[in-house]
């Protein structure tokens, strides 16, 4: 049996466990718990394409919240039927074409990644003429752009008051095959020509270019792919919470995708993989934290926002002492996990 | 528009574009000598306004007390945020140190939020700033007068410092390359401190400034003049102290003369600066007065 043939066994195998576990959830499990491990799914599609520009391009791109939002607008606009449209845009009425629209999910979902990517195609002239703080910076900027615009555009958007009553169509199946699928796509595009031009370029721009490698095809490349399935997770997070607003995608989002992946280890899928799942669960476990407790005669208080003084020192401290996080920048294959259970057995 | 009207507006853009300005020297200086926008810049605004009101609420200190004790206290936490977050990490990739920047904001706001708590709070106006009087029928705060008076002081103040004397010479001279620097028996760990002191006290000035014009304080408030002084350091040429308040006055008076003649467009302000951002960042990235910046390594 060759390597190629065990692998793909092996890996056809582990996928028949996962989504049986997760159909052992569906029918056995909590709410809450489904509810966890949707988080988990989303977490992973947007933390494996957001690693794809800061962790393999190595250019601190901070906008994924803007890609986000679009995707989640544009797929709860696709959705939403044309009479809960009427009754929910109360100050200014939907422009034309969107307010008769209504389309199945999964058409919305390829619409909100592909508007997505429209939008980073033309950030990306400005974003990619620039590099490091200056690059951080405008795409901090377009964030915060796009949510202005979500704010002020009322025909489009119902500003400040969202959209409410989507349907909850994001399930176990759906979020977690599509976080599957950005693994799939992802991790073949970091193996090909195109992933290694792109570590080239995060090694040293200069050498890239010498070796023949054109910086702005490649990073705007990486950049697309990562908006679109940004785009397709939002649209994924839109109908899991099934209430949208401005305030819900804000900076803060990228931040916690941020620790995801320079926890994880900033460069390697599998780093952002256990990134988004101690996330998505460490962040739900951590909200003891925040609750009253009684330490013997002592109490205390609950104090909101620990949390995240919690991850700010968490992702200082992964920075300043661990710089590589959980997996550097390796990646998990078999042959390393076969090697360990045989080195185990001897 | 009235004459009147537009003058009314003219000191006020004046007066917020002196704020943006004076938080956007630290933005250069730092820049300057580290090459890292130091994100946690902004918070120091929002630790100067905390200070100050529990200088004058807690404490009851009168306020000729209290805003310069809130300026010295802001500039020692800033050295501590550099000893922390950034000299760990003098020799690690860049992307590292922007990183620790990010978090170290966001530790300060939640760390704010979390002690204080997210109520906002109401800043006590001494009169002397509140007072308002009129010339020429144009009513005018105090404040609105004081905050450009007050900056081109300090920012005369600071020129001297980083061109009349031995510190100023050394700091100018780490900003060139590390290396030689050293070389020449400077102590470079002293000299990028001193820089945070200096930037983080006058961001603590406009703190202060910023806290009495709009006198919400919340564990928010520094982020978006953060990001807006940033924009205005490079509007003027990232590095160069003159060209960052020139920048922030441009970008004050842009704004709200954008805002006063077009007011369907006030809730795109914020936006406004961002497309500033692109504009100058495309046309040209070295900003007014700057001059093309050295990559160090």
């Amino acid at each position: 049996m060759t390597k190629t043939r065990r692998n793909l066994i092996l890996n056809c195998a582990s996928l028949v466990v996962l989504f049986g576990i997760l159909w052992l959830f569906q029918e056995y499990g909590t709410e809450y718990q489904i509810r966890i491990l949707n988080n988990i799914a989303v977490f992973i599609t947007l933390a494996v394409s957001y690693n794809l520009v800061n962790g393999i391009c190595g250019q601190l791109h901070l906008g994924p919240n803007a890609f986000i939002t679009i995707g989640a607008y544009t797929s709860a606009l696709l959705t939403m039927s044309p009479t809960e449209k009427q009754m929910s845009f109360i100050i200014k009425p939907l422009i034309w074409p969107l307010s008769v629209i209504q389309v199945p999910f999964w058409i919305s979902l390829i619409m909100a990644g592909t508007v997505a990517t429209v939008f980073a195609f033309f950030i990306s002239f400005p974003v990619f003429r620039v590099r490091g703080d200056y690059l951080a910076i405008v795409t901090l900027g377009f964030g915060e752009v796009v949510r202005v615009l979500c704010n002020a555009l009322q025909s489009v958007t119902n500003g400040p008051l969202g959209l409410k009553g989507l349907k909850p169509y994001t399930n176990l199946w759906w979020s977690w095959s599509i976080a599957i699928f950005t693994i799939i796509v992802i991790q073949r595009l970091i193996n090909s020509s195109w992933g290694r031009a792109m570590k080239a370029i995060r090694e040293n721009e200069i050498a890239a270019q010498a070796m023949g490698v054109d910086p702005f095809k490649h990073l705007m490349m990486a950049f697309l792919i990562s908006a679109f399935f940004s785009g397709v997770a939002g649209g994924l997070l839109a109908h899991l919470i099934t209430t949208i607003s401005p305030t819900l995608f804000t900076f803060f989002l990228t931040f916690n995708l941020l620790i995801i992946i320079v926890v994880g280890g900033l460069g390697s899928t599998t780093g952002a993989v256990i990134g988004a799942t101690l996330f998505a669960w460490g962040g739900e476990a951590l909200r003891v934290v925040e609750s009253p407790m009684d330490i013997g005669p002592i109490h205390i208080p609950g104090i909101p926002g620990m949390r995240m003084v919690l991850f700010s020192v968490i992702l200082m401290v992964v920075i300043i002492f661990a710089r590589r996080g959980i997996t550097g920048r390796n990646e998990f294959s078999w042959d390393w996990l076969l090697g360990k259970l045989s080195f185990g057995s001897r | 528009m009235t004459t009147k009207i537009f003058l009314q507006q003219l000191s006020n853009g004046i007066s917020l574009g002196s704020l943006y300005g004076l938080v956007a020297i630290g933005y250069t200086m730092v820049y300057g000598i580290l090459r890292l926008i130091n994100f946690a810049h902004g918070d120091l605004l929002m630790v100067a306004a905390y200070t100050a009101i529990y200088g004058i609420t807690l404490f009851s200190l009168p306020w000729y007390v209290s805003f310069p004790l809130a300026i010295i206290i802001t500039g020692i936490i800033g050295i501590l945020l550099d000893k922390c977050a950034y000299k760990p990490l003098r020799d690690a990739p860049r992307i590292s140190l922007l990183i620790s920047a990010i978090g170290a904001s966001f530790l300060l706001e939640n760390l704010a939020l979390v002690i204080i708590g997210g109520v906002p709070k109401a800043f006590p106006r001494p009169e002397v700033f509140a007072k308002v009087i009129e010339i020429g029928g144009i009513r005018i705060q105090m404040l609105t007068i004081y905050t450009p008076i007050i900056t081109l002081i300090l920012l005369f103040g600071l020129l001297y410092i980083v061109f009349h004397t031995k510190v100023g010479k050394a700091m100018r001279a780490a900003s060139v390359d590390f290396e030689t620097t050293r070389l020449m028996g400077i102590d470079l760990d002293r000299i990028i401190a001193f820089t945070f002191l200096l930037g983080s006290s006058l961001a603590a000035a406009g703190g202060v400034m910023w806290a009495m014009k709009y006198p919400q304080v919340n564990p928010f408030m520094g982020v978006i003049p953060g990001l807006k002084a940033f924009i205005a350091a490079v509007l003027g040429g990232i590095g160069n102290i003159v060209g960052a308040v020139l920048g922030g006055f441009l970008l004050g008076l842009g704004e709200i003369l954008l805002v006063a003649f077009m007011p369907e467009m006030a809730q795109y302000r914020d936006a406004f600066a961002f497309a500033i951002l692109i504009l100058v960042l495309l046309f040209r990235p070295t900003g007014i007065m700057g001059e093309p910046l050295v990559d160090k390594t």
